[in-house]
C-alpha cells in the first residue's frame, strides 16, 4: 500500500499558477458524448440488450416467414387479404421497441439507481451535454443495430417466404425497412427523455410501455371518431405510418407520420433537459 | 478556497442548511463535523452545485461551481455513499470520468496504483466491499489533480491501515497548498486529521475555530493520587473549585484548578502525591456539549473565535 501521494506531489500547489501534472480540457459536448460511450460500451447490459434485439428481430422474421409460407394456403382469407410480403418480416419491430426503448431508459436511469447521477453531474456540471452525450451514444448504437436487425430480417424472412417472397422493389419495401430502423432509433432517445424525466428504472419503462402500446389501445376503445381524429397522431401509430405498409391502419402519410413521431420524442428530451437542468441531483 | 455565504437549503417544510457562512482556507485540512442529519452532506452538494440553494451562495476559488469550465481540475469530490454504477469496472469508471476532461488513461492507472486497486481495477464495483468503494471515490476526487478536495465522511468503513492512509493523504495534500474539506460525524476522526474545523448541528454553525482552540475549551478534570486525599482535598477546598472522589480510594477529581496549583498546594501541605494528571475531556465530550443545544452554544463562541 502506497502511503505516499506521489502521483500529486509532483505538482507543488499554490494559488495563482500551480503547475500541473495533469491536463484537464474544458469540457464540452464532445467530451461528454466521449465519456457516455466509455460508460455504454463498459456495461455488459447495454451489449446484451442490443444483441438481445439484433437476434431477436431476424429470428421472429424468420420464424413468421417460415409459418406463413408453410401455411398460407390454410390462412383464412381475411388474413391473406391483409398480408403484407414486407410488413410480414419487419413483425420483430414491435419486439425491438421495447429492448431498445429500455436501452434508452437503462442507460440514464442506471446512473440514478446507482448514484453515478451525481458524479456524472458533478464533471459535467451544465448538464446538458450529459443528455446530448446519451443521446448521441444511444442513436447510433440503436441506428446500427436496428439497420442491422431490419436489413437481415428482409433478407432472410423474404427467402423464407419462398413463392410469396418480394424483393427490393417492391413498392415501398426499401422505405419501410430502413424506416423500421430509423423508427427504432427515435424510439431508443423516447427511452433516454424518458428517463431523464421519470428517474427511476420501472417508472422510466412503465412509461414507455404506456406510451408506445397501452395508449394506442385506451384510444381504440374510445368512441371511433376520437380514434379516428387522435389515433394517427399517438407515439407509435404515427411512428408506424413510415415503416408497415399495411392498408387497413387509419395512418398518416410514412413521412410525415415519423415526423410526428419526431416531434413527440423531441418534446419529451426537451422536458428531459430542462428538468435535467432545473431538479437537484 | 471555499466562501459559503448565507447558504441555506429547504427540502419542503424542512430547513436542511441554515444561513451557513464559512470560509475554507487551503493549505490545511478543514474538518466539517456534525452529528447524521445536520446539513453536512447537503453543504457538500450545494458546494458542488448537485443541489441549487434556496437562499445564498457558494463559491469555489471565487465562482460558483458550475462556472468552472474543468471543475474536476479544480474541484474533487468524494460523494456520500457511493456514487458508482455497480455494473462497471473500477477502472472503466474512472476512464468515464476522465474522459469528460480528456485525461488520459495514464492518469488512471497511476491513480489506481495510488489508492490501493490494482489488483481490482478490472472488477466489477458491485462487488466491491465499501473500503474499496471509498479507494475508488478517492482515486476519482484526484483525477483532475485538483486545488480542493471536498470528501464526505472518506473513512467510512475503511480498516485502520486505510484510515491512517487516508490521513496522511489528506494532510500531504494540504501541505501542498490545497484545500482539503471532509466531513465526518466523528470528533476523535477530525481531532487527528483537521487542523481547523466548522462544527454545524441542524444546519446551523455552531463554531468555526482551530481544532486545538476548541479542545483547549472544554473544561478538563484535574486526577490526583495521594495517601492523604482527605487532607489534600481540604487544602484544595475554594469558591471555584469542585473536588470530587474517584473510583479507587486515595483518588480525587478536581476541577477548577491547574495542576500545577494542585502540586503547589500539596507541596505548601506537606503531602505526598503518588500521581497527578489532567483527564482532557474527550473529543466526543465536546462535541455532544457543542451540538447538544446548538443554538446556546452559537452565542457564546462565535464572539470570541475567529470565523
Amino acid at each position: 500500500m502506497s502511503t505516499a501521494t506521489s502521483a500529486t506531489s509532483s505538482a507543488p500547489a499554490d494559488q495563482g499558477g500551480r503547475r500541473r501534472s495533469v491536463q484537464v480540457r474544458p469540457v464540452t459536448t464532445l467530451t461528454a458524448t466521449r465519456a457516455e460511450w466509455v460508460k455504454f460500451r463498459s456495461l455488459r447490459s447495454s451489449w446484451l440488450v442490443t444483441g438481445l434485439t439484433t437476434v431477436g428481430v431476424i429470428g421472429i422474421a424468420a420464424l413468421i416467414a417460415h409459418f406463413t409460407n408453410t401455411h398460407f394456403a390454410t390462412m383464412h382469407p381475411q388474413e391473406r387479404a391483409h398480408f403484407n410480403p414486407v410488413t410480414t418480416v419487419l413483425n420483430g419491430v414491435n419486439f425491438a421497441q421495447l429492448t431498445l426503448g429500455i436501452l434508452g431508459v437503462l442507460f440514464v436511469t442506471g446512473e440514478y439507481g446507482t448514484g453515478m447521477i451525481r458524479a456524472t453531474l458533478a464533471a459535467v456540471p451544465r448538464r446538458l451535454p450529459v443528455l446530448a452525450g446519451k443521446v448521441a451514444v444511444v442513436g447510433a448504437i440503436a441506428l446500427v443495430a436496428s439497420i442491422v436487425a431490419t436489413v437481415v430480417s428482409f433478407l432472410v424472412g423474404e427467402q423464407l417466404l419462398g413463392s410469396h417472397s418480394v424483393g427490393w422493389g417492391y413498392p415501398g419495401a426499401t422505405r419501410a425497412v430502413l424506416g423500421a430502423a430509423l423508427y427504432l432509433t427515435v424510439v431508443s432517445l423516447l427511452g433516454v427523455a424518458l428517463g431523464f424525466i421519470v428517474r427511476s428504472t420501472a417508472g422510466g419503462i412503465g412509461a414507455l410501455f404506456g406510451l408506445l402500446l397501452i395508449l394506442p389501445v385506451i384510444f381504440e376503445a374510445l368512441p371511433s371518431s376520437w380514434n379516428a381524429t387522435v389515433g394517427p397522431y399517438l407515439p407509435s401509430n404515427a411512428g408506424g405510418a413510415l415503416w408497415q405498409l399495411s392498408p387497413d391502419h387509419a395512418l398518416l402519410s410514412p413521412w410525415a407520420g415519423f415526423g410526428i413521431f419526431c416531434a413527440w420524442t423531441a418534446a419529451a428530451l426537451v422536458v428531459a433537459g430542462l428538468l435535467l437542468r432545473r431538479r437537484d441531483a | 478556497m471555499i466562501e459559503a455565504r448565507g447558504l441555506t437549503k429547504r427540502y419542503g417544510d424542512k430547513l436542511a442548511v441554515d444561513g451557513l457562512d464559512f470560509t475554507v482556507h487551503p493549505g490545511v485540512v478543514t474538518g466539517f463535523l456534525g452529528p447524521n442529519g445536520s446539513g453536512k452532506s447537503t453543504t457538500m452538494r450545494l458546494i458542488l452545485g448537485l443541489d441549487a440553494p434556496t437562499a445564498g451562495t457558494v463559491t469555489v476559488d471565487g465562482r460558483s461551481y458550475a462556472e468552472h469550465p474543468a471543475p474536476l481540475g479544480d474541484v474533487g469530490a468524494l460523494l456520500e455513499a457511493r456514487s458508482i454504477h455497480t455494473g462497471r469496472s473500477a477502472r472503466n469508471h474512472l476512464l468515464a470520468l476522465a474522459a469528460t476532461h480528456g485525461i488520459g488513461a495514464r492518469r488512471v492507472d497511476e491513480l489506481i496504483d495510488l489508492v490501493g486497486l490494482g489488483d481490482v481495477a478490472g472488477k466489477r464495483v458491485g462487488g466491491f466491499l465499501l473500503g474499496m468503494g471509498q479507494r475508488l471515490g478517492i482515486a476519482a476526487a484526484l483525477l483532475g489533480d485538483p486545488s480542493t478536495i471536498i470528501l464526505d465522511e472518506p473513512v467510512n468503513g475503511l480498516d485502520p491501515e486505510g484510515v491512517r492512509w487516508v490521513r496522511t493523504l489528506l494532510r500531504d495534500l494540504a501541505a501542498e497548498g490545497r484545500t482539503v474539506f471532509l466531513s465526518s460525524h466523528l470528533m476523535a476522526e477530525m481531532a487527528q486529521t483537521a487542523h481547523h474545523v466548522i462544527v454545524v448541528g441542524r444546519g446551523r454553525l455552531i463554531a468555526d475555530v482551530e481544532t486545538a482552540e476548541l479542545l483547549a475549551s472544554a473544561s478538563s478534570t484535574v486526577v490526583v493520587r495521594s495517601p492523604d486525599a482527605d487532607a489534600l482535598a481540604a487544602a484544595l477546598a475554594g469558591p471555584d473549585v469542585s473536588v470530587a472522589p474517584g473510583e479507587q480510594a486515595g483518588v480525587l477529581h478536581v476541577r477548577g484548578v491547574a495542576p500545577e496549583e494542585v502540586g503547589e498546594t500539596a507541596r505548601r501541605h506537606g503531602l505526598a502525591l503518588y500521581e497527578l494528571r489532567v483527564d482532557q475531556a474527550s473529543l466526543e465530550d465536546v462535541f455532544m456539549a457543542l451540538t447538544s443545544d446548538s443554538v446556546e452554544y452559537r452565542a457564546a463562541t462565535l464572539d470570541g473565535s475567529p470565523a
